[in-house]
């Protein structure tokens, strides 16, 4: 690993991203939007905003992240351009960290533009700590790349990857608690969402939202994530093969 | 001294035998071209060199050190058939990433776009250029870390005959006046004819390893066309 080269593929990654401001004001813009229709949706019941805003601001980030991460991945699978750079004196790390480095600055800015409007614009209450908020939704945010770079390695086309959205998102999403507490679903299924990082996210989110101080559970719920996205890079950087049959 | 020193090599790729027991030395400073037909191997012997394509048995050594060894990944210059460069990036922006690799910065990026003939192009997108500019910049992008050996698979396809003179040229300088070795492959026989050592593969057989002179009287053939059709249709290829 070289610091010096983690950098230029992070810097390399925005440089693309910024030549494609379609790609960014979506990611930037669609989190807001969604915030503000969901407020409409239950415009009857304003509680119902305030109880699962915190949720829906950690799964965003997550669900966009993966979808972009996966399909610039497998450009770089298709495209050659990742068996090219695998025989330069780049680490397989500095590529992960590269993009994971990147995409969690991309997330950071989004994470700023949905809690703000979420906060200033849609008078969600003020949870315990804005700066933890947006270190989970930036953690989770990595999370997502993660998760998004080892899943490139199982799909041979951008078709296949977005595909990968519902088998790897969904079922979190739906186990996570946003939709109804783990408590209240089959037994079986409290297990199965302990080994979601996204149910940690919407659970440190939650007690940040209904606190006025931030607990150790919220440490840990971030800590749950950050582990996650440690274990998910490194798996991902498994799948990097610098030979080939 | 060899820069590349080849023994036996056997590539199968399920259950195929895609290199033969291939024997090759290629002296350090020289420009090799690696000719033969579409499928003959070209792309998977330079996939060997580079350290990328598994191999079956046989030794290869490049530069002292056997193929895929990490070191080498500072020292060797590859581009691929398919132009392996980003789109969405300008021409300089791709070539400082792969200078950045080897330490280098703006100014080696601009010499190294300067080389393939490429200066006014420098802030074009990759994806508004022509076929040819792109693979030039892929051609940089292999250029820009002033690599010991350069592996370069087709990088004149789809050029004008005046840029591929020009290219050429470049691979002579590169060799005779940098001490750089080259191996490029091609299918154009024509420009085989300016390098110092021409190896013809076949159906994953080495068929001639000469000097461009030494083929046309060995084969007593007129020109290397000639000379190529008479040695893939003497050569006697095992099933």
């Amino acid at each position: 690993m070289n610091p010096r080269l983690t950098i230029a593929t992070a810097g390399r990654v925005l440089a693309q991203l910024r030549r494609d401001p379609r790609t960014i004001a979506l990611v930037l813009v669609m989190p807001c939007v969604l915030l503000w229709l969901f407020k409409e949706v239950f415009s009857a019941e304003p509680l119902v905003f305030q109880q699962l805003a915190p949720a829906l601001l950690a799964t965003f980030p997550l669900l966009i992240m993966f979808l972009v991460t996966s399909v610039a991945m497998v450009r770089e699978r298709s495209g050659g351009t990742l068996e090219r750079l695998l025989t330069t004196p780049l680490g397989k790390a500095d590529l992960m960290l590269g993009y994971g480095l990147a995409f969690g600055a991309l997330a950071l800015v989004q994470g700023l533009a949905a809690s703000g409007v979420a906060l200033v614009l849609l008078g969600l209450d003020r949870p315990a700590s804005v700066p933890v908020l947006l270190l989970i939704a930036v953690a989770d945010a990595v999370l997502g790349t993660a998760l998004g770079l080892g899943v490139s390695a199982l799909a041979a086309t951008e078709f296949q990857a977005v595909q990968f959205l519902p088998a790897v998102i969904l079922p979190q999403f739906l186990l996570s608690g946003l939709i109804t507490p783990t408590s209240s679903m089959a037994g079986w299924l409290d297990g199965v969402s302990r080994v979601m990082p996204l149910r940690y996210a919407v659970d440190g989110m939650n007690r940040l939202a209904r606190a006025t101080t931030v607990s150790s559970t919220v440490w840990w719920d971030l800590g749950v994530i950050a582990g996650c996205a440690v274990i998910a890079l490194v798996v991902g950087s498994t799948t990097l093969r610098r030979t080939t049959a | 001294m060899t820069a590349i020193d080849i023994r036996q090599l056997v590539v199968r790729r399920r259950g195929n035998i895609v290199l033969d027991h291939i024997d090759l030395a290629v002296p350090v400073g020289s420009l090799t071209a690696l000719v033969g037909p579409s499928g003959s191997g070209k792309t998977t012997l330079l996939r060997v060199l580079v350290g990328t394509q598994r191999i079956t048995s046989g030794t290869v050594a490049v530069l002292g050190r056997p193929a895929g060894h990490p070191a080498l990944r500072r020292e060797i210059g590859y581009t691929t058939q398919v132009a392996s460069v980003y789109a969405d990036l300008t021409a300089l922006a791709n070539i400082r990433y792969h200078a950045a690799m080897h330490g280098a910065g703006r100014a080696a990026a601009l010499d190294a776009l300067a080389r393939v003939d490429l200066a006014e192009y420098a802030d074009r997108l990759v994806r508004n250029l022509s076929g040819g500019q792109v693979n030039r910049v892929s051609l940089a992008c292999a250029l820009v870390g002033r690599p010991r050996l350069l592996l370069l698979d087709e990088p004149t396809v789809g050029l004008d005959p005046v840029l591929r003179r020009d290219l050429w040229a470049l691979f002579r300088a590169e060799a005779h006046e940098h001490g750089t070795t080259l191996v490029v492959s091609s299918h154009v026989l024509d420009e085989a004819a300016r390098c110092d050592r021409l190896l013809l593969l076949r159906a994953g057989h080495l068929i001639a390893d000469d000097t461009p002179a030494g083929l046309l009287d060995a084969t007593g053939a007129a020109d290397l066309d000639d000379a190529f059709l008479n040695l893939v249709t003497d050569a006697e290829v095992p099933a």
